[in-house]
């Protein structure tokens, strides 16, 4: 699988889902309506810069703090490729995974990048190009790279219902 | 082969027979939880799965908590759905004036156990790790899947070690503990890892003291944060569940990430300063910032115990005029034993407001959210910016003496000076 975009930066460390999507838009629970309030507590202006090609590029422990799924949700409704981390927290990083959103650990290559960089990821490999060079990222474990290429946990359930022959 | 607590709680809940950090292992869950933010989404999500039913009713509880009482049509159409959702699936349901804030409701209601696996869907789940049960914090995505399966996919983490040792001093809590061990690692150091606290400085810390402890785990990027079953622990559970348990421990020879020492006797009471729980220092070293609110509640600080702590400081004294103070009872069943021990009375008295239990303003859902340039002092675990309301807004993290001599002297002080009445 091979995803192309710009990049959108978002360099600080440790940016919380707090401010991501503030507790109090929480109510909200349908993905859709969700998009006008990502990076609401952070930057509300980097809404503007996401067009459907965006691939974000995100600081060291990005998504720390609350489970609140409505970041990666919103993330996804807006057409997010991926996002590649200096580090992710652990549930931020479930998130995206079980949710089909490809999130890749690669430093060098989050700090190689400038808003509007052209990024190439080529999934099996682990290689992302960051307007013209490459950055090895961290390899995936099989279960999270499937996890996430097939969709991610709604369509592992889907199979794994089939299999059982319904519930 | 040698293995930590947490390593050993998987293993029991896997069919792996083998087990090492970094393997990806099926988990069984004993429990499954959820609130009215993250239940309504993960339902919407069981249902594109295509799962009608939950694996077991008996082992799903809901709790209605967040923006409870409804802040709003929308909160309350969300109540709704999670009340309707319980009734139709058969679980438990904590509705409102019947639980309170979840975690500390599930302890006190007997659904955690030591070895136990509990899945929920908030973060701070992994406050049972104070009871020695593995909770860990998950989106609703992954609930979703608990609820159809009882099972949740897990890299096993390894496990950094904290001994204590030592007295804790006076007007010191199991906050400050759990403040100096994220100032240690930081708020990343725990990721992909289980915090465990052992040592003779744990056998003084109360339950509600681990809770506090293992509630903040979470900060330091913990999937969760452990204190090994011991007498304390057994006593806490007497009476309180039936379900059958064991006291584990990890392996005199496993395998620690890090192992850390903190000890007590040196430890003062300590302050997190905006934005970040990691941003600590003794709490001498803010005396003196202006304070417009007090929070005293939430899934880490709202037990008995901070109450009563709360109730020393204010017994007698006021609530500073430029400031207010609310006081969130974590669930009714510690609410009425405040209100039986007249602690409530000494609150309103004071000038504070005593609410229901709620995790409304913690967040910045209802119920106490702040304005731009106000300072609070909280005794909840987050002071991220815009956390508890407004971006220009400061949040400092504090146990509950603290954050009440906050309350009277209008600013942070060391509890001590308030009670021999130095403060202005």
């Amino acid at each position: 699988m091979i995803i192309e975009g710009k990049a959108v930066v978002i360099a600080e460390d440790n940016v919380d889902t707090d401010v991501l999507y503030p507790g109090s838009f929480l109510n909200i629970d349908d993905p859709e309506k969700m998009k006008p309030y990502l990076f609401e507590g952070y930057n509300p202006a980097l809404r503007d810069q996401l067009r459907g090609d965006t691939i974000l590029m995100a600081g060291a422990n990005f998504g720390s703090g609350s489970s609140r799924e409505h970041v990666p949700h919103a993330l996804k409704a807006w057409n997010i490729r991926c996002v590649v981390g200096k580090s992710f927290a652990r549930i931020f990083h479930r998130n995206c995974i079980n949710l089909g959103l490809p999130a890749l650990t690669c430093p060098e290559a989050v700090a190689a990048a400038k808003p509007g960089s052209r990024v190439r990821i080529d999934m099996e490999a682990g290689v992302i190009d960051v307007d013209g060079t490459r950055f090895q990222a961290t390899p995936v474990p099989t279960f999270m790279r499937e996890m996430v290429t097939s969709g991610g946990l709604v369509p592992w359930a889907k199979r794994r219902l089939a299999g059982a022959g319904g519930r | 082969m040698p293995h930590t607590l947490a390593e050993k709680i998987l293993l029991a809940h896997s069919d792996v027979k083998r087990i090492a950090p970094g393997d990806i292992v099926m988990t069984r869950c004993d429990v499954v939880m959820a609130n009215d933010v993250s239940g309504p989404v993960a339902f919407r999500v069981m249902e594109q799965m295509g799962a009608a039913k939950v694996f077991d009713p008996s082992k799903v509880v809901m709790v209605a908590d967040h923006f409870t009482p409804a802040k709003d049509a929308i909160s309350a159409g969300l109540q709704k759905r999670l009340k309707d959702w319980s009734e139709a699936q058969g679980v438990t349901y904590y509705g409102q004036g019947r639980g309170g804030i979840e975690h500390t409701l599930l302890c006190e209601e007997g659904w955690v156990v030591p070895g136990s696996i509990i899945a929920g869907g908030d973060s701070h789940t992994c406050t049972y790790g104070a009871l020695g049960a593995f909770g860990t914090g998950f989106g609703s995505t992954d609930i979703a899947a608990c609820l159809a399966f009882g099972e949740f996919w897990q890299t096993v983490p390894g496990t950094i070690q904290i001994e204590l040792t030592g007295q804790k001093r006076p007007y010191v809590t199991g906050k400050d503990v759990i403040l100096a061990v994220i100032d240690r690692i930081g708020v990343a150091g725990g990721t992909n890892m289980a915090l465990e606290f052992v040592g003779p400085g744990t056998e003084a810390l109360s339950i509600d003291e681990r809770l506090a402890v293992a509630n903040m785990a979470v900060e330091a990027g913990s999937e969760t944060g452990l204190f090994p079953a011991d007498d304390r622990t057994a006593a806490y559970l007497a009476g309180r569940t039936n379900r059958s348990w064991k006291a584990e421990r990890s392996d005199p020879d496993a395998s620690f990430a890090a192992r850390h020492r903190i000890d007590l006797d040196t430890l003062p009471p300590l302050v997190a300063r905006p934005h970040s729980p990691g941003n600590v220092a003794p709490v001498a070293e803010t005396k003196g910032v202006r304070v417009d609110q007090v929070y005293i509640g939430n899934c880490s600080n709202g037990t008995i115990t901070d109450l009563r702590q709360a109730a020393e400081i204010l017994r007698g004294r006021k609530v500073h005029p430029r400031c207010r103070a609310i006081i969130v009872p974590a669930t009714q069943r510690i609410y009425r034993q405040a209100m039986k021990e007249g602690l409530l009375d000494i609150f309103v008295e004071a000038g504070a407001m005593v609410s229901m239990p709620t995790c409304g303003a913690c967040f910045g859902g209802h119920m106490g959210v702040l304005g731009p340039g106000e300072n609070a002092v909280a005794t909840t675990n987050r002071n991220f910016k815009g956390r508890m309301g407004s971006g220009e807004a400061q949040v400092f993290l504090a146990n509950a003496w603290v954050a009440a001599a906050a309350a009277v002297a209008g600013e942070i002080v060391h509890p001590a000076e308030v009670l021999k009445g130095e403060a202005a």
